[in-house]
């Protein structure tokens, strides 16, 4: 089966500097991924690529089939980022933002469902100016599931949230193999994400260790989702947990 | 959705913004009117000065205005890093050229119609050929509105965009308030056929800058 991400020396530059220095990654479908590493060691440029958000410099690079190289748009409708913002806009209300992010990626679904699940039904009507950092934390996660991606990219995803919230949020990840997500985090809360995750990789200075897993080693998405958490391990040069 | 429908999803979105905030009604139309009354005391105690200088008067104050919206337009994209969300939408770039611009059309139409009765009450001008004004008011608006949009995302990813948009904006719209104030004259002194020449050029620049920025937003929102 084709991977999701397929990266083979990818090189990403923030002005002169090389904040990934030649990264090769593979994930496959149903993967939860866990980029581990220090800060400045590359994770939140890997997930940019991955999103299509900054360019590929050299080396190759593919996310659901789209060459980054040549198109970094193509996947983007398929792809969710929540990122270090929240991306949404202060004047409208919880409800608006979840409902103009599914629409603006072709999904005409109504917000209600990703609410219930991230408990954000009670303040669907507050903008989101009025929002604590943790409610706007899982607003993020919602604009990010309403609009139905296949890859779902996540930076640092527990920070600022209450035990509610990162409950909702670990019942998300782990649900993964059944809904279909295919999941990139990068975190510095290991002990907590590498029992979510199905494999880790760990960024030093821009550059992957175990990123690309012996095919035997990847534990099967069907299966996994059928088994209790926590999850099969893998593999590369770390195992998670 | 079609190009259309996505353009009036993202100028629906500005839209709802601009009345919650209020920023529109509370800040951009008092500023226009703000400018007005200046001129007038600048200018007074001669009236007569003022209302053969109110047409190119009322339309620096719009300029002035349209600088306040275009940067008003980009900073609700840069906060919370909205623009990243805009960006993963796979929306259209024409269609987000044209939701934007329409926006920050429609709320300059709302700052224009306040300053016309302004310029009627305080200036003592008379409204003469209606059909050149309206329509050079047209064209005028649909032409600052893209070209402020184009510049808009020119500069939006930039730390100095409040004072760059100006500096960048202000020479590319001179064409806009030369057409616009000779046609306002021209209809204001009863000389219509005077003032068609200058609402053509306007609505050559409106549609120039219109097809140049559904070209070039998506790419330009790219690099921003």
């Amino acid at each position: 089966m084709q991977p999701v991400v397929r990266l083979r020396s990818a090189v990403c530059l923030l002005g002169r500097f090389p904040a990934l220095a030649g990264v090769d990654l593979d994930v496959r479908d149903r993967e939860v991924v866990l980029l581990s590493g220090g800060n400045g060691a590359g994770k939140t440029t890997l997930l940019r690529l991955l999103a299509g958000l900054v360019p590929l410099r050299a080396g190759t690079g593919e996310v659901l089939g789209h060459d980054l190289a040549t198109d970094r748009r193509g996947h983007r409708r398929l792809v969710s980022l929540v990122g270090h913002e929240t991306a949404c806009y202060d004047d409208l209300t919880v409800h608006e933002n979840v409902r103009f992010a599914a629409r603006a990626s072709g999904v005409d679904a109504p917000p209600e469902p990703v609410l219930e699940q991230l408990g954000l039904q009670p303040l669907a009507a507050v903008p989101h100016r009025r929002l604590s950092a943790g409610q706007r934390r899982r607003l993020a996660f919602a604009v990010a599931l309403a609009r139905r991606p296949r890859l779902l990219l996540l930076d640092e995803p527990h920070a600022g949230l209450d035990a509610e919230g990162r409950a909702a949020l670990d019942q998300v990840l782990s649900g993964t193999a059944q809904s279909g997500l295919t999941v990139v985090l990068a975190s510095h809360e290991l002990d907590r994400v590498r029992g979510l995750a199905s494999r880790e990789v760990v960024l030093t200075a821009g550059q992957a260790h175990g990123s690309v897993p012996e095919p035997a080693s990847v534990p099967d998405p069907e299966a996994a989702a059928t088994d209790s958490r926590p999850p099969a391990r893998a593999t590369g040069e770390r195992s998670s947990g | 959705m079609n190009l259309i429908q996505e353009a009036l999803l993202v100028a629906g979105k500005d839209l709802r913004i601009e009345a919650r905030s209020r920023v529109t009604t509370q800040q951009v139309l008092p500023f226009g009117l703000i400018v007005l009354l200046l001129f007038a005391f600048a200018l007074d105690p001669d009236r007569g000065v003022l209302s053969r200088v109110a047409p190119g008067l009322f339309w620096v104050a719009v300029l002035l205005g349209t600088l306040l919206s275009i940067g008003r337009a980009f900073a609700i994209e840069a906060e919370n890093g909205a623009l990243d969300g805009l960006r993963l939408s796979g929306l259209d770039g024409s269609a987000l050229f044209l939701g934007k611009a329409g926006a920050v059309a429609v709320q300059l139409v709302a700052l224009e119609v306040l300053l016309t009765a302004g310029v009627v009450v305080l200036f003592n001008v008379g409204l003469g050929g209606i059909a050149p004004l309206v329509l050079a008011t047209i064209a005028a608006t649909v032409g600052l509105a893209a070209v402020g949009t184009l510049y808009g995302v020119l500069s939006a990813g930039l730390r100095v965009r409040e004072t760059l948009l100006p500096v960048l904006l202000l020479p590319v719209v001179a064409p806009v308030l030369l057409g616009a104030s000779r046609a306002w004259e021209a209809a204001i002194d009863g000389a219509s056929g005077d003032a068609w020449p200058w609402v053509a050029l306007l609505g050559i620049f409106a549609v120039l800058f219109t097809g140049i920025g559904m070209l070039v937003f998506g790419p330009l929102l790219e690099e921003s």
